[in-house]
């Protein structure tokens, strides 16, 4: 499967591109040890322009790219919580709903469509609203919208699995219902998550992009998001400030889209070839 | 009576002086933001209405960059000496815009009836005043109770607007179907309002100033959008943009086209004056070494030049360097992080976070609570910004939930109207983000406030003034920022636009268009 996958050309240069940035991101604190806030030389210095600024201060005359550098810590950070989070959520109740049916599997899906019905930006932008903006609200926001999907693809993955001849085969050795469904059932859905999971990361690093550039972000953590919002009102005389936080931004959903669809190519490989067929 | 300080101005010679270089005639596009929610300066003052209705109501006085009183409706006006006694003799010649004389009728219903009940600012300057008479058509007598100081700089437009008897008197003010058509004795006269687009005003043919006004006509453009407004006087779409009706950003890029003009003056009688509340009854910010540490750890001049793009002056204390009574005669407070520490290191500050809300009024407020965080972050106070919009700012800081805060208030001329207001204690009151809201208490400071508000002695008052901002600005109840300048930016053919203490609200009286 790893053989497969490495031979995938689009996921190895998405894995690239992430190494890179999971690297800036790991490293920033020593790249850039003052931090993304201080106002190190004058406003609106033009990348390339001065020696160790090589894209350029902002209006305050802080560094661009200890900005971007600082930001993707907090880019991955919101992209690969909110996923687990949502993950906690919508894995246990696609698998209870599927695995029992009924009016478990009833409750469960209108229970999802709720949230499914309203668009998902808005409800983000309603709950960290009400929320106040802060890390963990941003966080808690981003998950709360991207778990039903998750929910309804564990669901059809569990019925699919729970009627086959193995499953069978436990429940007539006496295996308990729980016990089924965690040790039987379940790791055989994991494949499709596990590429569901690398692009919800992507989405949730958007859905926190496109909260700070309204503003909604937390004030007190530099992300790329908000520098193209702080950057918006002077797009005309500073393209850079908002040019490379939005290209950080497109290589790093990028990447993990690449990633994605690399991962569904190597666990899938009956799809993959059907697709490229 | 004695009629020591006798002003009189001759103003028909001056005025000659102008009028023999200024043309006559031609139109102007100014932009206002956001459209105004009526025009009947009595009855609404906020912003976009002073813009606009400026130029069609007068009061009796105007004021020019200094502060100095000039004749508006009264040619002249004298003060006994016991400060007691305001009498004003009025303009001859002067009409309605629907052709009724005006006479000192009109004064006394305006200041004593109407504005009474619909002008609280003004209301609380009137509770000196025991009458308020017309002995003739033309003159107006003021009796005082008590000797208020800044008596004389109530007679602003937008604070005491001359309304018309013969229209509003026994009706119900708010509903008068006038409202919709204002009528003024002003230089221009209203003539439409397209809801969304547009007001347009016309020159008063019958002005009492021969010669006056020069423009034709005057079209307030509604422009909603910021960018759009920067895009349409690039465009030439419009002449004047007001002081804040385009991004602070923006502002280098228009004032360095050809044939812009830009000006900080014309808000010497508001006089914005920002700081930020610092919650003088708990955290650290209860202890005066730690608000002195924040004055010095800003870096203040930093911010004026780069987020205000060097409109405004960096502020001695709590009295704007336009307002009267300023005196910078006290401690200034430079740019000094080491001294900052060292008060840090006194009061033995241990790091406790501090929460700065900032003022929801965009990104220009947003970036300079970014680099007073920075600022103080360097000389080790740990600050949270806390995210907020504008109704929470509200309850936040007139809840008293804050530690630091952002604001700014304007002050009327006059300490005693737009500064005490701030800092005497009977002020604090829990509900409102206007008042006392950082809890500053200091008794003896209170009796030298009330005390200096009705001294009829201005060298007196001068005196008092340089002794209060002096103990107050060892206290730093709040922490000045900047004296705000929202520069007001138009094409340089327009000539006279800002003469006045109140700008381009009541300049274009004077204004004329260069061919």
């Amino acid at each position: 499967m790893i053989r497969r996958f490495s031979k995938h050309k689009g996921a190895m240069i998405g894995v690239l591109i992430l190494a890179i940035v999971v690297a800036l991101a790991v490293f920033a604190p020593l790249l850039y040890p003052r931090g993304p806030w201080a106002m190190v030389q004058r406003p609106f210095l033009q990348p390339m322009a001065m020696e160790g600024f090589l894209l350029g201060t902002d209006t305050l005359g802080r560094d661009v790219a200890a900005g971007l550098v600082h930001g993707a810590r907090v880019s991955l950070l919101v992209g690969l919580v909110s996923t687990l989070v949502a993950l906690l959520i919508g894995v246990p109740l696609g698998a209870l709903a599927g695995f029992y049916g009924a009016w478990v599997d009833e409750g469960a899906m209108r229970f999802t469509e709720f949230f499914q019905t309203i668009p998902n930006f808005a409800l983000a932008i309603v709950l960290v609203a009400i929320l106040e903006p802060s890390l963990t609200s941003i966080t808690l926001a981003i998950a709360i919208v991207s778990w039903p999907p998750v929910a309804r693809l564990v669901r059809a993955e569990v019925m699919a699995v729970k009627s086959r001849e193995y499953v069978d085969a436990a429940r007539l050795s006496g295996l308990s219902n729980r016990r089924i469904l965690i040790e039987q059932v379940l790791p055989n859905t994991v494949s499709p998550i596990i590429v569901l999971a690398s692009l919800m990361v992507a989405t949730a690093i958007l859905l926190e992009s496109s909260l700070s550039f309204l503003g909604l972000g937390d004030p007190n953590i530099m992300s790329w998001g908000y520098m193209i919002g702080a950057a918006r009102t002077v797009i005309r005389s500073a393209w850079w400030l908002s040019f490379f936080p939005g290209v950080a931004i497109v290589l790093t959903v990028l990447a993990l889209n690449l990633i994605g669809e690399g991962l569904n190519d190597a666990l899938n490989p009956h799809l993959s070839r059907k697709g490229h067929a | 009576m004695n009629y020591l300080k006798a002003t009189t101005f001759l103003i028909a010679a001056a005025l000659a002086g102008t009028a023999l270089a200024a043309e006559t005639g031609g139109r102007l596009d100014i932009v206002v933001q956001p459209e105004p929610p009526g025009l009947m300066l009595g009855l609404v003052q906020n912003g976009p209405t002073q813009l606009v209705a400026g130029d069609i109501y007068e009061s009796l006085l105007r004021y020019n960059t200094d502060l100095e009183p000039q004749p508006s409706l009264a040619k002249s006006w004298t003060i006994s000496d016991d400060g007691l006694v305001y009498t004003f003799t009025l303009q001859d010649g002067v009409k309605w815009h629907d052709g009724t004389a005006f006479s000192a009728d009109d004064v006394v219903f305006s200041a004593d009836v109407f504005l009474r009940e619909t002008h609280a600012r003004l209301r609380s300057s009137l509770k000196y005043v025991d009458s308020i008479t017309a002995p003739d058509a033309q003159t107006v007598v003021f009796t005082l109770n008590e000797p208020f100081g800044p008596f004389i700089s109530i007679f602003e437009t937008g604070t005491m607007p001359i309304v018309p008897k013969h229209i509003y008197e026994g009706t119900d003010y708010a509903n008068n179907p006038a409202n919709a058509t204002p009528i003024g004795t002003g230089p221009f006269k209203f003539s439409a309002w397209e809801k969304g687009s547009y007001i347009h005003l016309v020159k008063n043919e019958d002005y009492y100033l021969d010669g006056l006004p020069k423009l034709d006509e005057v079209f307030y453009r509604v422009i909603p959008d910021a960018a759009a407004r920067a895009v349409a006087f690039e465009t030439g779409e419009v002449d004047v943009l007001p002081g804040g009706s385009v991004e602070n950003w923006d502002v280098p890029r228009l004032t360095a086209m050809e044939g812009v003009c830009s000006t900080g003056k014309g808000w010497e009688f508001f006089a914005p004056h920002a700081w930020m509340w610092l919650n003088n009854r708990e955290g650290p910010t209860a202890d005066k070494r730690f608000r002195q540490a924040v004055m010095y750890a800003m870096d203040r001049e930093f911010v004026r030049d780069v987020v205000w793009n060097g409109f405004g002056k960096v502020p001695t204390g709590p009295v704007s360097s336009k307002t009267n009574f300023y005196t910078d005669d006290v401690n200034i407070y430079e740019h000094d992080p080491a001294k900052a520490k060292a008060l840090l290191d006194e009061m033995g500050y241990n790091g406790e976070p501090v929460r700065l809300l900032p003022l929801p009024y965009g990104e220009t407020w947003q970036r300079w609570a970014e680099a007073v965080r920075q600022n103080l972050s360097e000389v080790g106070i740990k600050i949270e910004i806390d995210a907020t919009d504008v109704a929470g700012w509200n309850e936040k800081t007139a809840q008293w939930d804050y530690d630091m805060a952002f604001t700014y208030l304007y002050q009327y001329g006059d300490p005693a109207l737009g500064v005490s207001r701030t800092y005497v204690a009977s002020n604090i009151a829990k509900g409102s983000p206007w008042n006392n809201v950082q809890g500053y208490v200091n008794e003896g400071l209170d009796a030298k406030w009330d005390a200096a508000a009705v001294m009829a002695d201005p060298s007196a008052r001068a005196d008092a003034y340089v002794d209060i901002q002096k103990t107050i600005v060892d206290d730093v109840p709040v922490a000045w920022l900047l004296e705000l300048e929202f520069p007001t930016i138009y094409r340089c053919d327009v000539q006279d636009l800002v003469t006045t203490a109140i700008g381009i609200n009541d300049g274009l009286r004077d204004a004329w268009l260069e061919k």
